[in-house]
């Protein structure tokens, strides 16, 4: 390891942390914006995984920036299409609570 | 880069610190507006550690992506779906807490671990592109990334048009399956607590 900069360890664990924050997040909220917020949270805790290891392992073809990029375009569909799925069901339920979409439930 | 290692050490603190925090006030905050700019925040800082990382391209795009669109959406999004509402109680919604966050904390511990105990095969600094990294990017995106390059416009396509299609509301006159006339008060109805509701 050189000493001149930060250890990897030290992305990969602020990474780590605020995937699981995602996760609880995803598990524990009622309002269906504050799921898609935790989403967008985990689709970033990755994004700082790939660009460490970009970094540290992969520095002279960058091959882990591609992917941030190509991630980065999937989290903004994947935000546009949520949101809308968000506002129809929001026009059916006129409510954003979780408990109550249970549609798809037999 | 050509910063002290010091300034990046207090910068990264500074930064994770940010982004820990602020993901915390995003799931914990009562208000659902703060966690929209606090999301903000954090993409913000997310961005400032890809700069620490010398990826000056994909910090550029986090910010204009995540911040100038998703985060805008956001909160579009909770503009028009903001109802303050009594929420149903649940059963057992304490064992359901105290299982989440268990399964978390397990993840959390055993993602650390992997993180200090695996040996990373780290590539000496001399390799490093630094500041070129852009065009590298670019030199990817357009010789061994361009299919995935091409397939992810179609995708932004069908991402836009699919938006556009359920986010649209429809009236129709006739019921498209059966041929019988809709029920217009069931589409108005949902529009009322839209533009009632002041809070």
């Amino acid at each position: 390891m050189n000493l001149e900069s930060i250890p990897i360890q030290a992305f990969l664990i602020v990474s780590s942390a605020l995937f699981c924050i995602g996760i609880w997040g995803l598990l524990n909220s009622r309002n269906a914006v504050r799921v898609l917020m935790s989403i967008e949270l985990m689709l970033n805790a990755v994004n700082i995984n790939l660009m460490a290891f970009s970094s540290y392992i992969d520095n002279n073809l960058i091959q882990g920036q591609v992917f941030t990029i190509f991630v980065i375009t999937v989290a903004a569909a994947e935000a546009a299409v949520g949101l809308a799925i968000l506002l129809s069901l929001y026009r059916n339920r006129v409510t954003v609570d979780m408990e109550s979409f249970n549609l798809l439930k037999w | 880069m050509s910063i002290a290692i010091t300034t990046q050490i207090i910068c990264f603190t500074i930064l994770s610190l940010i982004i820990l925090i602020g993901a915390l006030g995003v799931v914990l905050l009562e208000s659902i507006v703060y966690s929209a700019f606090l999301l903000g925040g954090v993409f913000m800082s997310v961005a400032g550690l890809y700069l620490l990382l010398n990826a000056s391209f994909v910090a550029a795009a986090q910010v204009l992506v995540y911040v100038g669109a998703v985060n805008v959406l956001i909160i579009f999004a909770i503009m028009l779906v903001n109802k303050k509402e009594d929420l149903k109680p649940i059963n057992d919604i304490k064992s359901r807490r105290i299982i989440s966050t268990s399964i978390c904390l397990t993840l959390l511990s055993l993602l650390i671990r992997v993180d200090l105990t695996n040996v990373w095969s780290l590539s000496s600094p001399q390799n490093s592109i630094g500041e070129e990294s852009t065009i590298r990017i670019g030199e990817h995106l357009f010789s061994d990334y361009l299919l995935p390059f091409e397939v992810a416009s179609v995708l932004l396509l069908m991402a836009m048009i699919g938006a556009i299609v359920l986010a649209r509301r429809d009236v129709m006159n006739k019921d498209i399956s059966t041929g019988l006339p809709v029920d217009q008060a069931l589409i108005e109805k949902s529009s009322e607590p839209l533009l009632s509701n002041k809070n």
